[in-house]
């Protein structure tokens, strides 16, 4: 932990304490050791401790960093920048205390936060004094001169603020003003300093909220950040994702977002609002990084801001919105342009009263089909428009004809094949009596058409260890026949007839399997096992039955048994950091991108399921599940007490979801633009068309365009997504995302509307692609060089010329450099000691398919202070910032980042607190290794528990909770996840974060 | 002494030999010139039921390179209590045991009776038997119905104590592991992939993972535990045999229209013959293969699936146009060998209306001394009963059937000493074994000599006892110049012919037809030559003695037999033929190669009449045994008496007994026959007379018919010749000096 931020989180304890008569808690009387050095910091900063504090980041320069800075404030000294505006002056001293006093008991004794009011109160003239000579001139001029340098401040601040009408805290009346005008202007302009039509915001010094969870929102949109002495930098100063997100949150659920208008950004990801289909996609569907695209190539180069949409061409919609309606063009198929085969929705044009249109995307002219045509009205359009959901919302289904089957046959429906591991790992674990177990219930629930009673889809089983082992569970049969092929090295199904049945035809034989599996294989002795047989038998299964399908393979170790691809165990951590750090995560052979083709060709989805209890290479064994649009779930020390439950939510949700197969992505776009890149779980073998044995409703493909002409302001950009596939019942379909977004000449447009959250995912995907070809530094600098490049871009076209010290972001990407920092320092880019290889291809390759939503709350984890809860009503207490300082010792914390689930424990919570939850009234007592609340019959509990459930279903993963008690080993776990702090691995804080960017920023600009 | 013919039987009785000779020139040079090989038939096993094994182990000569066994024939010094050999004249002690030894107490193998004797060895672990049960299921429903049951049938036939095994194919190969409860278990293994037995052994998991060596155990022999998944003794999976045979079905794999089902044959036997080499190495084993098709795929696959291209001829094979037979005939001689080597046998039973691919795959049956069976349909009579038949036990109610079969040969002036590996014998085979005289002109065998013989045969006794049995003869020497009509009279012509006949047959198997012909020919004018009574170039003079005056009529029907005639023969036909012929005894061979006619009328009692179409007459039934059919033949007169329905009339009793006489003789050669011959009902006219007409000798076709102006007898339509023809030119061939 760094002495900066222990030195916040000492003050507020002591502070408030006297104020805290009702929280009598022991805890706060003795700070812990932990926070005993508090009094140290001091005589830590004056000695000059940055470079010290830098040097972990290891991408900063950490030496020089500091004395840059302090040249600049030096040279600079009116500048306002600097941490100046942000931090509460220091003379600001009695603000921080009323506020405090203003506080709630209830809030106060809970939230661990006053880290502000401490340092901003009586220690931070000294420290910033102290600190490096250089740089105390400035300071004291900040902080002398606050009121012209506010000013500047806060007009920046205003420039990007998103929103924050005035909160009712008269210290915040500034900002309040500012940012009036701005919810009307989309919220991101950066109004005064460009237009200079604002007055300039009053000079008050910006007031600290002690507690950040209570505070509406102000300050914290204010951004200006400040390299140097980043110990300085309040961190309510700089942007806060909560304050965004709730901002968001409060102004744009309330209405629904209608798709109608062109280039109109939805609400962010993290915002529960209604959609109405009113010609564009949902964001559910498409979310793009930006909805003002450049109109010509050099602008988007100048700006570098990547034009990218997220695509998550079947996400399971709200319940309250209804799925895309299914339109049959009969015998034809669908109408299509005849040049570029868009296919029809609202943005072709009809025209010649209704016997042509003309394709938005490639401006051909085609015929109306006779039996399609209808008159025009006045207005142009097709007096059937809104009858048609294909000429009159964003996303809809079309049936397929036959044409648009495979060899022109109309395919049979999916079969699931179960493919178990019963090697003595996988038995001994329990994992075999498990899955058995659990899958004979799991077989009522494959998915089906809602229209259908039962599934149409045929499963059958295989278990394995070095040998394969099919089953015959035919309905005729009175006891189910084992068939063991042992020919690994080439793999063959041994039986038709049987092997894919129909659940409920053979139940009884498939329940009498399941009953001897375990049994049969209890004694094992088999150590060794094979993979690449595993999924070729599945493959040629398929092919066999000549049907698409899914293959469920639950694998416990290395396959190290001599078969096609055999593998050996090359971690090496040595490896780490170097330049040969890529190859870990590229497969060890080839072996298996030759079979993913084959699979994809098929149709063939490949799940894993994998319960290593050492290196199982996931990098080689993930790539037939990557390139056929599977999933890998891993479960490392598998035990069914602890695991069996995640797995268990996992695998239910996996058969359960709905899926297509055998599908076929392409994104057709308007003329100026073209799909250039791809990311996602698939497989492509031309550039055009994206392939995926199976697409579920998880998956998201993030799509990168690319100029190759100029665009119109008045046409704007279109882009059609359509995706082939065939249904779980095993019917074709067509399904049609369309997007229009506006084009631009000014770069100020194009920053104004932008959707950070999307941004990160495309940077972060594109990150964990490059990590495979080129060195993890080289891919940490290429996203810093590129983010700096976006907001210097920015700051040098669109911000009013202010000093350079100055850090001025545009709305819409205030939370770029906190967000970016989280993908820098994630475990892919910067691992720990502590982190394995497997871990990181696992969670490299699952980025990979993420959509917005879970990226975000992956890079950037959830944060929920418990204490305040509401337990009557439904709504969740405003999150806090993933960073230590916001933790209270008296206070309970859930936190997700949709893997993991903790739920932190304050060394200080009130007994009651505990007895309600746990069960216990002594912190001592509580069992970290539980996985699930105790089910308690208290308001309290029952709250918490359906906030638990309610996070585990809004995630596609099952969470296991972990309860995490303060100091406790486990601690350093769940602190990983505070990304706002610095990590073990060397990962630096956000505000350190933000200091080096600035600094890049200004090289840039410079 | 009494006759030639009578000493020749009670040869036979006895020792189960019969030789072409029973008097030897004394010099390779004479021996050569008697034109038929100095050889024997010899029935290894020959049911004895006077001769109840001694429970003792044979006395051997102590020279390493002799090892004979103590024989009546030795020269026995009772009071120094020394043998001597009569192989190598080494001088040997007794052993202790028998030190009581004296004139008047001689030990069974010294009698003269003995020359044949049994002992049975008690040393060694005695392994039960072993059948492995390889089943084509790539059958119509009803034959896959009736192979099923009559496998069922045969577990109750089988010792209980036997391990059985099962392996199933078609376009895969399923080897079935039978110590399973709840659920049936089975190795698959595709059907196209050549493994080697180890690989075969590792995938079934027969071989355990070499598990680091631990200081001080040596290596465990066997572990029965393991191999026993596969092989079960019967008593203990009868019936989950039995369901396993119930619920098998037939191949599933789609067969699309216009191809052959692919039958797996040749991996299907590899593995078995793998599994077997791997568990049980050296012990009586049978691998029962049942097809009901040609192999499709895979090594040792004989024809390609598409139906359009038909399974290789005759025609083909002259052609050089069968694309897979040389590869399969050599994939299958290998797995013979390696089969072999383990002692083990391989039995064929092949049911179908086409080929099957016998041709290949007979070497596996004559290599390791299994059976082949052939015919149409495993839902026949023919299929049951033989089948049944295999199982057939003897007077001491013990299986018919003997295991690694070792047979060896010690001669005395002759070649030495020789080896031969039979693996299963069963009591009627009979093996020609041919010597060579290695005495040169100059240094002839002494006037008076007797030449030795003893035949070993080592077996696995189907009780599983080792057995060893002994034989020993001995014949003059005779000099052929001096003494040639000595050893004219002590020639066997029945002998001679199937020796010869043998020799035709393996000639056969390697050379085109005409030229194996001709070779006969040859030999059979050189043999009138040397023998015959003549006067140069006076053809009607010729005279051959009676021992020889059979001999030219069998190499005439030998000639148009089955064995050396391709024509209307598929090459599966003609193996199958060949196979059996060079099996079966004495008797049964002179049958195939003249099939016995017999005639029933209202004239008299049934009597034996000449394999001519002179004996083809209007008013008889003719019964025709060819060994492998039996053709019942009625005559014009009588088959339109019996359409009439005249043996349904009380008052035609005796017509009605008339046409069940040769129904009954024919069911008692049915009864007893091993393979069951194909039994054909016919009469005049039918279609199924061509098998009659075919074999008798064309004294009448349409050429001579009206020559002879009589009404007796049927014309053969046919361009062969008579044995009148035959014989006319054999004389004038024989008299001609310029040959």
């Amino acid at each position: 932990m760094n002495v900066n931020q222990q030195a916040h989180m000492t003050s507020p304890y002591r502070q408030p304490q006297p104020a805290l008569q009702g929280y009598a808690q022991p805890g706060y009387g003795g700070p812990p050791t932990q926070y005993a050095p508090y009094n140290g910091p001091n005589p830590g900063y004056q000695q000059g401790p940055t470079p010290a504090g830098y040097s972990p980041y290891s991408s900063l320069p950490c030496k020089t960093f500091p004395a840059t800075l302090a040249s600049d404030l030096s040279s600079n000294s009116s500048s306002p920048l600097d941490l100046g505006p942000v931090r509460p002056p220091p003379n600001s001293g009695p603000p921080p205390v009323s506020a405090s006093q203003g506080y709630s008991q209830y809030t106060q004794g809970d939230v661990q936060n006053g880290p502000p009011t401490m340092s901003s109160q009586p220690h931070r003239p000294p420290v910033s004094q102290s600190y490096l000579p250089g740089s105390q001139p400035a300071y004291h001029q900040q902080y002398g001169a606050p009121h012209t340098s506010m000013q500047q401040m806060t007009n920046q601040m205003s420039g990007m603020q998103v929103s924050a009408p005035p909160p009712a805290v008269s210290g915040y009346g500034a900002f309040g003003q500012m940012s009036r005008p701005q919810p009307g202007y989309g919220g991101s302009y950066p109004g005064p300093q460009n237009y200079g039509a604002q007055p300039p915001p009053p000079a008050a010094p910006p007031q600290k909220r002690l507690d950040p969870d209570s505070i509406p929102s102000p300050q914290v949109s204010a951004l200006p950040a400040v390299q140097k002495t980043r110990h300085r930098i309040d961190p309510d100063a700089i942007p806060s994702p909560i304050q965004v997100i709730e901002d968001d949150q409060a102004n744009r659920s309330s209405e629904p977002f209608a798709t109608g208008v062109r280039g109109q950004a939805p609400p962010l990801v993290t915002t529960n609002f209604q959609v109405k289909d009113q010609g564009n996609a949902s964001p559910s569907y498409i979310r793009c990084t930006a909805y003002n695209f450049p109109c010509t190539s050099d602008m988007a180069k100048q700006s570098q801001v990547p034009l990218a949409a997220v695509i998550k061409p079947l996400a399971t919609l709200p319940l309250d919105e209804a799925p895309p309606y299914i339109v049959d063009h009969g015998e034809t198929g669908p109408i299509r342009c005849n040049r570029c085969k868009a296919y029809m929705c609202p943005f072709m044009q009809f025209i010649e009263g209704g016997r042509r249109f003309q394709c938005g995307f490639c401006s051909c002219v085609t015929e109306v089909p006779p039996h399609y045509f209808q008159h025009l009205d006045h207005t142009g359009k097709r007096v059937d428009c809104y009858d048609r959901p294909e000429l009159s919302m964003g996303t809809c289904e079309f049936t397929a004809t036959v044409d648009y089957c495979k060899n022109n046959k109309i395919p049979q429906p999916p079969a699931f094949i179960f493919l178990i591991d019963v090697s003595y790992n996988a038995v001994k674990s329990g994992l075999v009596d498990l899955i058995c177990a659990e899958m004979k219930t799991l077989l009522d629930y494959l998915p089906r058409e809602s229209s259908e009673a039962d599934s149409c889809i045929r499963v059958g089983f295989v278990t394995y260890n070095k040998v394969l082992h099919f089953y015959n569970v035919k309905s005729s049969l009175a006891q189910p026949q084992m068939m063991v092929v042992s020919d690994v090295a080439d793999m063959f199904v041994p039986l038709l007839d049987g092997f894919l049945v129909n659940v409920n035809e053979s139940r009884a034989v498939i329940n009498s399997l399941l009953d001897q599996i375990p049994e049969m294989f209890a004694d094992t002795r088999e150590t060794e096992t094979v993979f690449a047989p595993v999924i070729q038998a599945g493959l040629e299964a398929l092919k066999a039955a000549d049907c698409a399908g899914k293959l469920f393979i639950f694998h416990s170790s290395l396959p190290i048994a001599e078969a096609p691809g055999k593998l050996k165990n090359r971690e090496d951590k040595k490896l780490v950091g170097t330049d040969k750090e890529k190859t870990l995560f590229q497969p060890q052979t080839s072996f298996f991108g030759n079979l993913a083709k084959e699979c994809v060709a098929q149709g063939c989805c490949v799940d894993l399921f994998l319960f290593p209890n050492q290196y199982v290479d996931v990098a080689t064994l993930g790539v037939v599940p990557s390139q056929t649009g599977g999933s890998v779930y891993k479960y490392t020390y598998f035990q069914v007490p602890s695991d069996g439950d995640r797995f268990l939510n996992d695998l239910r949700r996996d058969v359960q979801k709905q899926v297509g197969f055998d599908a076929v992505m392409r994104v057709r776009t308007s003329t100026g633009i073209r799909a250039t890149d791809f990311f996602g779980d698939f497989y492509m073998s031309n550039t055009t068309d994206v392939e995926l044995a199976g697409l579920d409703c998880d998956k998201a493909v993030t799509v990168e365009f690319r100029h190759d002409d100029k665009l119109s302001e008045e046409s704007g950009a279109l882009m059609q997504c359509a995706v082939l596939y065939t249904s779980c019942s095993g019917q074709r379909r067509l399904r049609v995302h369309n997007l229009s977004v506006n084009c631009c000449t000014q770069l100020a447009d194009l920053y104004r509307n932008c959707d950070t959250d999307t941004l990160i995912n495309f940077f972060a995907k594109y990150a964990y692609r490059s990590i495979l070809n080129s060195p993890t530094k080289t891919v940490r600098d290429t996203l810093i060089n590129q983010s700096a490049q976006i907001l210097s871009c920015y700051r040098k076209n669109c911000a009013s010329p202010s000093s350079a010290g100055q850090l001025i972001l545009p709305e819409c990407m205030k939370l770029l450099p906190v967000y970016l920092n989280c993908v820098l320092k994630s475990d892919i880019l910067q691992p720990g000691a502590d982190i394995s290889l497997d871990d990181r291809a696992y969670l490299r390759q699952l980025v990979t398919s993420m959509d917005v939503a879970e990226s975000h709350v992956f890079f950037y984890p959830r944060l929920l202070p418990l204490q305040k809860l509401d337990v009557e009503g439904d709504s969740l207490p405003t999150a806090v910032r993933a960073s230590e300082e916001r933790l209270s010792k008296g206070g309970l914390y859930l936190l997700e980042n949709g893997l993991h689930l903790f739920l932190w424990v304050g060394a200080n919570v009130q007994q009651e607190l505990l007895q309600s939850v746990f069960n216990t009234p002594s912190f001592g007592q509580i069992d970290p290794s539980m996985t699930n609340l105790p089910v308690l019959d208290n308001p309290y509990s029952r709250r918490l528990r359906a906030i638990i459930e309610s996070f585990r279903a809004e995630r596609p993963r099952y969470m296991k909770l972990m309860v995490v008690k303060q100091d406790d080993k486990l601690e350093l776990i769940f602190k990983h996840f505070l990304v706002e702090d610095k990590s073990a691995s060397g990962g630096a804080s956000y505000v350190d974060f933000l200091c080096h960017m600035h600094k890049e920023i200004r090289q840039l600009l410079s | 002494m009494a006759t030639y013919q009578e000493f020749i039987q009670q040869n036979e009785d006895r020792d189960g030999v019969r030789f072409s000779w029973n008097v030897w020139p004394s010099s390779r040079l004479e021996a050569t010139k008697m034109v038929v090989p100095l050889a024997c038939l010899f029935t290894p096993l020959k049911e004895r039921p006077d001769l109840p094994p001694v429970q003792y182990e044979p006395v051997l000569c102590s020279r390493p390179t002799c090892k004979a066994v103590l024989n009546p024939l030795c020269q026995v010094d009772y009071r120094a209590k020394l043998w001597a050999c009569n192989f190598c004249y080494q001088r040997n002690q007794f052993p202790p045991a028998y030190a009581g030894i004296s004139d008047v107490n001689q030990p069974a193998e010294l009698m003269p009776q003995f020359s044949t004797i049994e002992y049975i060895v008690q040393h060694g672990p005695q392994t039960p038997l072993i059948f492995l049960y390889v089943v084509d299921t790539c059958l119509e429903e009803e034959d896959l119905q009736a192979l099923k049951e009559s496998l069922q049938m045969s577990l109750s036939l089988l010792p209980p104590n036997a391990l059985v095994g099962l392996i199933t194919f078609g376009r895969m190969v399923q080897v079935y592991e039978l110590s399973c409860d709840g659920i049936s278990k089975s190795y698959v293994f595709r059907g196209t992939k050549d493994l080697s037995g180890k690989q075969i052994q590792e995938m079934l998991g027969l071989t355990k993972p070499a598990a680091p060596v631990q200081q001080g155990r040596p290596a465990q022999p066997q572990d029965h535990s393991i191999s026993s998944r596969f092989l079960q003794p019967v008593h203990k999976i009868d019936m989950n045999l039995t369901d396993l045979l119930c619920e098998l079905q037939r191949d599933p794999w789609p067969v699309p229209q216009g191809k052959r089902p692919l039958r797996s044959t040749g991996i299907a036997l590899s593995i078995a013959v793998g599994l077997l080499e791997g568990t049980f190495p050296n012990t009586g084993a049978r691998i029962m293969l049942f097809t009901g098709g040609p192999p499709t795929q895979g090594p040792g696959m004989v024809v390609g699936d598409e139906l359009k291209t038909p399974i290789r001829s005759w025609h083909d094979i002259e052609k050089d146009n069968a694309r897979y037979l040389k590869k399969a005939t050599k994939y299958y001689d290998a797995l013979a060998n390696r089969s072999a080597v383990n002692g083990h046998c391989i039995d064929i039973y092949a049911f179908a209306l086409d080929q099957t691919g016998l041709l290949e795959m007979k070497c596996c049956s004559n290599l390791t001394g299994g059976h082949i069976v052939m015919g149409d349909s495993f839902n026949t009579s023919l299929f049951k009963q033989t089948y049944q038949r295999v199982f057939t036990k003897d007077y001491n109610g013990e299986f018919r059937m003997a295991f690694g079969g070792e047979l060896e040969v010690k001669e005395m002036g002759l070649g030495g000493t020789s080896q031969w590996k039979i693996c299963g014998i069963n009591p009627f085979t009979t093996l020609g074994i041919y010597f060579e005289v290695v005495n040169q002109h100059n240094a002839p065998v002494p006037q008076g000599g007797r030449g030795a013989i003893q035949f070993i045969t080592q077996y696995q006794h189907s009780s599983t006892q080792k057995r060893i049995r002994v034989t020993t003869i001995a014949r003059n020497w005779a000099d052929a110049q001096s003494q040639i009509q000595h050893i004219e009279a002590a020639f066997d012509q029945e002998a001679a012919a199937v020796l010869m006949a043998r020799l035709g047959v393996f000639r056969a198997e390697s050379e085109e037809g005409p030229d194996v012909l001709r070779w006969l020919d040859r030999q059979l004018i050189r043999l009138c030559q040397k023998f015959g009574q003549f006067h140069k170039e006076d053809p009607n003079s010729f005279r051959l003695s009676e021992s020889f005056s059979l001999y030219p009529q069998f190499m005439f029907h030998l000639r148009r037999s089955p064995f050396l005639q391709v024509f209307n023969n598929s090459p599966d036909e003609s193996s199958y033929y060949r196979h059996h012929f060079v099996r079966q005894d004495l008797t049964q061979s002179l049958i195939m190669i003249q099939p016995i006619l017999y005639s029933y009328s209202f004239y008299g009692p049934p009597e034996p009449v000449l394999l001519d179409s002179s004996s083809i007459l209007p008013d008889r039934i003719l019964l025709m045994d060819t060994f492998f059919q039996l053709v019942i033949y009625h005559g014009e007169t009588i088959a339109q008496w019996r359409k009439a329905g005249y043996q349904e009339m009380a008052e035609y009793e005796n017509f009605k007994q008339l046409l069940q006489a040769p129904l009954d003789d024919a069911q008692e050669i049915l009864q007893t026959r091993f393979p069951m011959p194909r039994y054909i009902d016919t009469e005049h006219g039918g279609s199924q007379a061509r098998f009659l007409l075919s074999k008798v000798n064309p004294s009448q076709t349409h050429n001579n018919l009206y020559a002879w102006g009589q009404e007796t007898g049927a014309p053969i339509l046919t361009d062969d010749v008579s044995l009148q023809v035959f014989m006319d030119h054999l004389k004038k061939l024989a008299v001609s000096s310029a040959s």
